[in-house]
């Protein structure tokens, strides 16, 4: 392994860096001050084949592997994280546990239209009293003849009231804990199913999020996903998964920051000569580059892992929390280049630091990414 | 209807142009396709929806020329042709057009699209030259194509205005910006390029007569770089004087 990128993927990244930079850039800081969703630019996604990368075509995906899914979505974070998130949630959260845990039927009538992007996903996991603690899920679903009725919210729920999709977890028989958990697939316009309140963040503040209500929501029996008790499981598959793509995003996060830094770095001038000859702003630069790199390199292993079918807990974890920690890094450094100018709304690395913070958190803190890798060194 | 798109390899239009023991030296210089061409390919495309067919990108060039011809086929033609350049001892407008000429004629078609101009050279010959040797008529910097009944209207432009021109098909076409927005390469297209078909043909193997280039490139020399403004300080008057003088004097445009 080399954890490197072949001629499709240079392809893939150029593609992907053309439309990002021409579409996608240019109205990133209108978004964030708006906190305006792109729906047009998610439709231009589906077009180009940006919202199945990883999933076989026979369910209306590419059939490319996990480093072409990690490029995608690094090459549109480094202009947008919010746009990067909406893709990676899309597909990772939205999309993989139908693939890997849904029945035939389920994959034709749920995955298909998903991966080309005809319609958009989300997973509802998190709730107010379950965050890191996935197991103590409130929300309830109880089986009545053909169909489950399920109570409770969701809060934190990133593609909410955009997406027609939702793989929602709920707690079946309280008494097993985390393995009374079902995962269940939700259709947008269920009687039942409302959106609560739209969040207000620091960060990806063009990407949505939202509550999701459930109260005496019923859906049919077929689409419970996998099995009755299997929800805790699939959370925990769909979340390994998913580090890829928040790791990815956090290394676009950077390599974004990064690029602006540089770029600016060899125009200002400030005592007879550009600052990118002071050696204080070339160790910067030096330093921004060898953990962009690293974590590059990390981001790509659990990429080789994931396509060759291989655990990828661990490797993703590792990716994740690095990445995460890297971009906070970078996007903090990039600002104090551009000193006073990056800290205005004029240049994008305010946002791309604002942008950076969630990666910390998203899908499993920095916290439990460690705990997660301690557990893989450990499990012995 | 059978088309064919001639494409030419570049410099991205933003590469830094270094000279290296009197060459331009392309190791780092990240490549494009020439982007005049990406309109000659997008037209391929909607003209080949419209009527069927196939498209067949044909480029001249070295190796790297390859990734030029495959982003082609990702954003949807169907069959590329490499004429491998790596082999001729020099290379011209000449030599292109005689061997695409070659190249093209054993290949069924019905139209040839190409860009009206290379961003590198900005020669504007080969597309030109390729229509006169395969007699076919040509018309250069089409903004607006139109095929009905095997007779392509373009409108094209000229100076101060535009120009509709019939001409019977086959021909040449070269396209102008205005003509179309070209699409991306979509991944699934990135996928399929990979398993389409991409010839490579040694020009020596065409049999065109003489492949002697006709033009010989005596030495490249970057542009003198741009000298900074000068300021005349002083009094209004005395500067205003200082000022006619210069003009008069040193730039002697008075």
């Amino acid at each position: 392994m080399y954890f490197d990128t072949n001629e499709d993927h240079i392809m893939m990244r150029k593609m992907v860096r053309d439309f990002a930079e021409t579409e996608v850039a240019p109205g990133a800081e209108e978004r964030d001050e708006k906190e305006e969703f792109p729906m047009d630019l998610w439709k231009q996604c589906g077009e180009l084949g940006l919202t199945g990368i990883t999933f076989p075509e026979e369910y209306g995906g590419v059939g490319a592997d996990y480093t072409s899914y990690a490029i995608t979505i690094e090459e549109l974070s480094r202009v947008d994280a919010s746009l990067g998130v909406t893709i990676s949630a899309h597909s990772s959260l939205g999309s993989n546990p139908i693939y890997k845990f849904g029945t035939e039927e389920q994959k034709q009538k749920y995955l298909v239209p998903l991966a080309t992007g005809e319609k958009m996903g989300a997973l509802g996991l998190t709730e107010s009293m379950a965050g890191s603690d996935a197991s103590a899920t409130r929300t309830t679903a109880v089986k009545d003849g053909n169909e489950y009725v399920i109570n409770g919210s969701k809060i934190f729920i990133t593609n909410g009231y955009y997406a027609d999709t939702y793989i929602v977890t709920a707690q079946m028989d309280k008494s097993k804990g985390h393995k009374g958990i079902a995962a269940f697939i939700v259709e947008k316009g269920t009687p039942g199913f409302t959106f609560g309140k739209k969040e207000k963040k620091m960060g990806i503040r063009s990407s949505a999020t939202y509550e999701l209500v459930f109260e005496d929501m019923r859906i049919p029996a077929e689409n419970l996903l996998g099995e009755e008790g299997q929800g805790f499981k699939i959370a925990l598959v769909t979340l390994d998964y998913g580090r890829i793509g928040i790791a990815a995003q956090a290394l676009g996060i950077a390599q974004g920051a990064y690029d602006q830094a540089l770029k600016y770095a060899k125009e200002r001038v400030q005592f007879g000569k550009p600052i990118s000859q002071l050696q204080a702003i070339q160790f910067k630069l030096a330093d921004m580059e060898t953990q962009i790199t690293a974590a590059r390199l990390m981001v790509y292993k659990a990429c080789e892992l994931a396509t060759a079918g291989k655990p990828v807990s661990q490797a993703a974890a590792m990716a994740k929390v690095f990445a995460a920690e890297v971009a906070n890094w970078v996007t903090k450094e990039a600002v104090q280049i551009l000193g006073g100018y990056g800290y205005t709304r004029e240049y994008p690395v305010e946002r791309m630091m604002r942008d950076a913070k969630i990666t910390e958190i998203y899908e499993g803190t920095s916290e439990i990414q460690r705990v997660v890798i301690a557990n893989n060194i450990l499990k012995d | 209807m059978n088309i064919v798109v001639v494409i030419k390899q570049t410099f991205d239009t933003e590469a830094k142009i270094v000279l290296k023991d009197g060459q331009i030296d392309p190791s780092g210089v990240s490549l494009v396709i020439n982007p005049y061409d990406e309109f000659a390919i997008e037209e391929a495309l909607r003209i080949q929806k419209k009527f069927g067919g196939e498209v067949t990108v044909v480029s001249c060039g070295g190796p790297r020329s390859q990734e030029a011809i495959r982003t082609a086929l990702a954003m949807g033609c169907d069959k590329g042709v490499q004429i491998d350049e790596t082999a001729l001892e020099s290379v011209d407008e000449y030599v292109r057009a005689e061997v695409l000429a070659k190249a093209i004629s054993e290949m069924p078609y019905d139209i040839i699209l190409g860009g009206r101009i290379a961003v590198d050279d900005r020669s504007s010959q080969v597309a030109v030259r390729l229509a006169e040797a395969l007699n076919i008529p040509s018309v250069s910097s089409v903004v607006k194509l139109d095929i009905e009944n095997n007779i392509a209207t373009a409108t094209r432009e000229i100076d101060g205005g535009t120009e509709i021109i019939e001409v019977p098909l086959p021909a040449m076409i070269t396209a102008q910006k205005g003509l179309n927005e070209p699409r991306y390469p979509t991944m699934p297209g990135i996928m399929k390029a990979r398993k389409k078909e991409l010839k490579v043909i040694n020009p020596a193997d065409l049999g065109v007569s003489d492949l002697s280039a006709k033009m010989k490139v005596q030495n490249y020399s970057l542009p003198t770089p741009r000298q900074g403004g000068k300021k005349i300080e002083g009094e209004p008057a005395e500067a205003a004087r200082e000022l006619a003088r210069l003009l008069r004097e040193e730039a002697k445009v008075l």
